[in-house]
């Protein structure tokens, strides 16, 4: 058996139930890891104690006979889950020293699976980054370097954390959330596997928000089977979330079986960027053999509006953005500005919104609020809300011509040097999350797989989107490129 | 549709982000930068197409309208910058 911390959430629950290890053992050989990766700063609030608690509980709970899905599985959790007396700060210094006096769904869903919980893991303030370059934390670091040079290159964004503790084996599994990309493109730039369920599969609450309306929590792992076991746990219908689906949750592992003969796999015309490196063709025409070779059917299929699914979403995710952190007033939790003699309420909130803010967030705030002013609103935000509804219904057309699945490329390239991005505009940033972003304004499940190296050693991701609640079928054919992709590579340890 | 300093000005103060006047250039710059991007939405035919409202096209919940919750004071408290006597403590807000 390979170390503890290498295995993934799958091999780890088999070794257990065979006796063959104990929670304990599993959690102290992650916290080790994690003690020796601080250079990856994936991990910014560390919780040994409770991990050690909760480890030795799921021990006492597989003795007894009671061993749920996650039970005794160590787990990283994005920072944007609330989790009960364990800072959650979304990245963010306005929520420095904010204790959560309750748990999130999703990270009571796990806990109550049996999952051990190992501290809080880096991200983008609030979400909104594609590199993990604008958290209060600094940056979080990928585990993989090019062949021949030893630049620090970004996780991706926002779940930078979660992808880099994963593909960095300091735990078998994370938690990410995914607003345009956040869990599909990290996971494709760290050579891990990344799902975003549909929207309404798993409950947002007590997850802060960025944009209510395309926030989607889902696991980041080792392997398909360990997102589809992460995903079963993760989800369920939550009264506390009015847009939670009431829908039973399927058995996700019990879909795989690898059969996909006689599906149809649609291939995106409008996927086919210019400008795109022929690395990313390559890789993408790799993955639609593999399909073929798996049984599949392939079609050329069109998603007209594809090319308007950015410009739309850097009007609606702001806006939402500019609503929803309007509760950081410094009045009810986080950071206040120290105020001068003289300074009323408008002062108080000028000022701690400044200081509490990095420039990222208040830029995105102040164009939300822009979008949303008298005079602009229909202009900007209802017809960027108009072209939404186009953009889902090109999905749905595509489905209604039998279409099970759509295979496209999960970024425009590998993972890049942090701080290479630092002195270009806002929106070359923004076009990270391309193939990704579509995705979520149809409210569909989308999953990034590692199917190859580039030229210089690093990861490259596919990925596949799903019909609405179809995450068993759509897993299924995740496992098949999976299957057939054959990517074993890990990153070489230098932290 | 270009936005300039007094105009990104107007939209900090809305926003409450204190932003310092030596500031405002750099902003307005960058408004426009992605405003700019946002524009090609115009490029789109949206002629009697409805703004999506709910993405799964599911009916909102309805529940009981009666009291599941209480008597949480200290613990809503507990975060606050400064809280006095059981209350948020705030500037003078009137004058």
């Amino acid at each position: 058996m390979s170390k503890l911390n290498e295995l993934g959430l799958a091999e780890a629950r088999d070794a257990l139930r065979a006796g063959e290890t104990t929670a304990v053992a599993l959690t102290e050989a992650c916290l080790q890891a994690i003690e020796g990766a601080d250079s990856l700063n994936a991990f910014v609030h560390k919780t040994p104690d409770l991990a050690m608690a909760r480890a030795a509980a799921a021990d006492e709970r597989i003795a007894g006979g009671d061993a749920p899905a996650m039970c005794g599985l160590p787990v990283g959790i994005k920072d944007l889950f609330c989790t009960k007396g364990v800072a959650s700060q979304a990245g963010s210094r306005i929520l420095d020293g904010f204790l959560p006096e309750y748990e999130s769904t999703v990270s009571q869903n796990l806990a109550d699976a049996g999952a051990v919980m190992l501290g809080k893991l880096n991200m983008d303030e609030f979400a909104m980054g594609s590199s993990n370059e604008t958290s209060v934390y600094g940056n979080a670091v990928n585990p993989w370097r090019r062949d021949k040079d030893a630049a620090e290159l970004t996780p991706g964004g926002s779940s930078g954390g979660s992808a880099a503790a994963v593909a960095a084996d300091l735990c078998l599994a994370a938690t990410g959330t995914d607003t345009g990309g956040s869990i599909r493109q990290p996971a494709a730039f760290t050579g891990t596997v990344g799902i975003k369920p549909t929207y309404g599969r798993c409950s947002r609450w007590g997850i802060v928000a960025f944009a209510s309306s395309l926030d989607q929590a889902g696991p980041m792992t080792k392997s398909v089977r360990d997102a589809a076991i992460m995903l079963e746990a993760m989800s369920g219908h939550d009264p506390k979330d009015s847009t939670s689906a009431d829908l039973p949750v399927p058995d996700f592992e019990a879909a795989l079986t690898g059969d996909i003969r006689g599906k149809k796999i649609g291939i995106p015309k409008e996927y086919r960027m210019d400008g795109m490196p022929a690395e990313i063709e390559t890789l993408w025409q790799d993955g639609i053999a593999m399909m073929k070779d798996a049984g599949a059917k392939i079609a050329d299929i069109s998603l007209p509006h594809t090319k308007y699914a950015l410009p739309a979403y850097y009007v609606i995710a702001p806006a939402e953005a500019s609503s929803n952190l309007a509760r950081y007033d410094g009045v009810r939790y986080g950071h206040r500005a120290r105020l001068e003699q003289g300074d009323g309420i408008t002062e108080m909130y000028e000022k701690t919104r400044a200081e509490g803010f990095g420039p990222e967030v208040q830029r995105r705030v102040m164009i939300g609020t822009y979008v949303l002013s008298a005079g602009f609103y229909d202009a900007y935000y209802n017809r960027a809300r108009k072209v939404r509804t186009l953009i889902k219904r090109d999905f749905e057309d595509a489905f209604a011509q039998g279409i099970d699945a759509i295979l496209t490329p999960a970024t425009p390239s590998a993972a890049f040097g942090l701080g290479e991005m630092t002195d270009a505009d806002p929106v070359a940033m923004y076009l990270n999350d391309v193939f990704t972003v579509t995705v979520n304004l149809a409210g569909l499940p989308g999953v990034a797989v590692p199917a190859g190296l580039d030229h210089q050693g690093l990861p490259l991701g596919l990925q596949l989107i799903g019909r609405p609640w179809e995450e068993a079928d759509l897993l299924n054919t995740a496992f098949a490129l999976e299957n057939r992709a054959g990517f074993v590579a890990k990153p070489s340890k230098w932290w | 549709m270009s936005i300039d300093e007094s105009t990104a000005a107007h939209v900090a103060k809305l926003a409450r982000i204190k932003v310092e006047p030596e500031a405002l250039p750099a902003l307005a710059g960058e408004f426009n930068t992605i405003l700019g991007f946002i524009e090609q939405l115009n490029e789109v035919d949206v002629e009697g197409v409805d703004p999506m409202v709910s993405v799964t096209p599911q009916g909102l919940k309805r529940r009981a309208d009666v009291v599941t919750d209480g008597d949480q004071q200290a613990r809503v408290l507990s975060n606050a910058p400064d809280a006095r006597e059981g209350f948020f403590a705030v500037p003078k807000v009137v004058e």
